[in-house]
């Protein structure tokens, strides 16, 4: 490779170049400015204080039980919507996706009509003595109902672009659907799992909205990382940044980890790996 | 465009010097010279929504050519606002110590004048399901009470409370704001909240208030300034008069606010 190579235009005009760079610097700037910001003598101190370690605990474990929600719900979602037909099955497909575009606190409403005191399942959980709200438990579903389309979305592609003729031959070599399944389909779709799910952490640890309406927010309880920097605003802006910048880490690793594979590309990348069973079914 | 400026100071110097009683009859001398087209920034905290709407349409009422922009928002979304340079007239924050934080910056002219009180009160849903009738009701088990975080000022009126009557409370949430609070009580979903006063007035017949005497230990004062970056200091001192004059008086009291 000469370093012609490195860089190419691939017949792009030059003004759209700018214009591009422009939007590379729309997303880099504010975010490379919050640096700027942070108070770096106290940042250990700051990111290390008793509340915002019971966040970052907290965020943790509760992003880590909703990917794992995510996987165990997501896995089937993303197969029957890849390889079913069924009458509505893209309705479906477009509901299920819908947390993807909804403000989150419209979703936290949402969790409340379902699973808040006087809602529909609430209601009747809290006549057997079973309350969510303010719950831990209220957490990791808030941020399952954001972080599962985000699974099933990369899951979905992953499985489209692997395609289905692997399966048939197993079936026809006389493999039970459920053998398919553990043996050819998950292995076959395990990098798209786990773009998918370090996706879906990365969500369910970015929580805010839904989180703050349906589960409140208190200390070591439901008081995310996202929630602590929310109210660190308020008495300590310095916190606030600091601990914005964790979160901000925290998201830069998973990106590059993902190699930048949102979910958009993920068929792309599948493509490029399999080329000869991309595109099976459209 | 100089003559403007002098049209407009004399007329704000007629109002100052009327006492902003929004008669009519005073500026008249001023009015006639073509009043420029002006707008006076105002932020104010959340709280003063209603009553500061109300003032503000009887301040543009009284000053022709004069519009008066309003920008509502919690205490650090504004003080970090005006740190940022955002170009206000008049701030008017819900405690002094939020007001502390801009007159420590030098953001502000003169001395902050205190206009308005306000106090807690617990609100409850409609018909009060869980039958709360005192403070110490509050702390009962298995009652689910939401507050404001220590951290606002809400929270900070709420812990003081605590420390003065030695009631330890255990909510299931502490909110960023009083809106976080309501939204969770008018729901149903928690059984009882801290809010203020002028809080349970606005919210009408949603939320049910529930006085109670050890409120008095916690006061919060609002005061009102100036702002050094003001572009129409006139009408800055204008409004201020208005507010801490007898037409805001009434306008807030009808609120719920205490006197200053």
């Amino acid at each position: 490779m000469t370093a012609r190579s490195v860089f190419r235009t691939g017949g792009v005009p030059v003004w759209v170049l700018i214009v591009a760079a422009l939007g590379a610097l729309t997303i880099l700037v504010p975010i490379a400015s919050l640096a700027t910001r942070v108070d770096w003598p106290r940042f250990g101190a700051l990111i290390t204080s008793e509340s915002a370690l019971a966040a970052l605990g907290l965020s943790l474990r509760t992003s880590l039980a909703a990917t794992a929600t995510c996987i165990v719900l997501g896995v089937p979602l993303a197969l029957v919507l890849a390889r079913s037909r069924f009458p509505g099955q893209g309705i479906l497909r477009a509901l299920v996706l819908l947390p993807l575009v909804l403000p989150p606190v419209v979703g936290g409403i949402a969790l409340l009509s379902a699973f808040g005191r006087r809602g529909v399942f609430g209601a009747p959980l809290e006549a057997a003595g079973i309350t969510i709200a303010f719950s831990t438990v209220a957490v990791v579903l808030a941020q399952t109902f954001v972080a599962l389309p985000f699974l099933v979305l990369s899951l979905e592609s992953a499985l489209r672009a692997a395609g289905s003729r692997y399966e048939s031959v197993a079936s026809t070599l006389g493999a039970s659907p459920t053998t398919v399944l553990r043996r050819v389909t998950l292995p076959l779709i395990l990098p798209g799992l786990i773009t998918g799910a370090v996706l879906a952490f990365a969500r369910a640890l970015g929580e805010f909205g839904a989180t703050l309406t349906f589960a409140g927010s208190l200390q070591g309880v439901t008081r995310t990382l996202p929630l602590e920097v929310y109210l660190q605003r308020e008495s300590d802006p310095d916190a606030a940044v600091a601990l914005s910048l964790v979160l901000v880490a925290v998201a830069v690793v998973v990106m590059l980890a993902t190699g930048g594979r949102a979910i958009p590309a993920m068929s792309r990348s599948a493509q490029a790996s399999r080329p000869a069973s991309a595109g099976v079914q459209k | 465009m100089k003559t403007f400026r002098m049209a407009a100071v004399a007329l704000a110097a007629a109002l100052l010097l009327s006492g902003c009683a929004a008669t009519p009859a005073t500026p008249a001398t001023a009015t006639p010279a073509a009043p420029a087209a002006r707008t006076l920034t105002v932020f104010a905290a959340a709280s003063l929504k209603g009553t500061f709407t109300e003032l503000a349409t009887e301040f543009e009422h009284a000053n022709p050519g004069v519009t008066v922009a309003l920008n509502f928002a919690g205490s650090a979304d504004l003080v970090s606002q005006l740190t940022e340079g955002a170009p206000a007239d008049v701030f008017a924050a819900a405690d002094t110590k939020t007001m502390a934080k801009i007159t420590d910056g030098s953001l502000a002219t003169g001395t902050p004048v205190l206009f308005a009180s306000n106090t807690l009160e617990i609100a409850v849903p409609p018909g009060n399901p869980a039958g709360v009738a005192s403070f110490q009701d509050l702390a009962k088990p298995g009652l689910k009470l939401v507050i404001c975080a220590a951290a606002v000022p809400c929270g900070a009126a709420t812990a003081a409370i605590e420390a003065s009557t030695g009631v330890t409370l255990a909510p299931v949430s502490e909110e960023n704001a009083v809106s976080g609070v309501l939204g969770k009580v008018s729901t149903g979903e928690a059984d009882a909240g801290l809010v203020y006063v002028t809080d349970i007035y606005s919210a009408g017949s949603r939320i049910a208030g529930v006085t109670f005497p050890e409120s008095a230990k916690a006061v919060n004062h609002y005061p009102i300034a100036a702002l050094s970056a003001a572009s129409q200091p006139e009408l800055a001192a204008a409004f201020i008069a208005l507010v801490t004059g007898a037409t805001g008086r009434g306008v807030l009291a009808a609120a719920g606010f205490g006197t200053p």
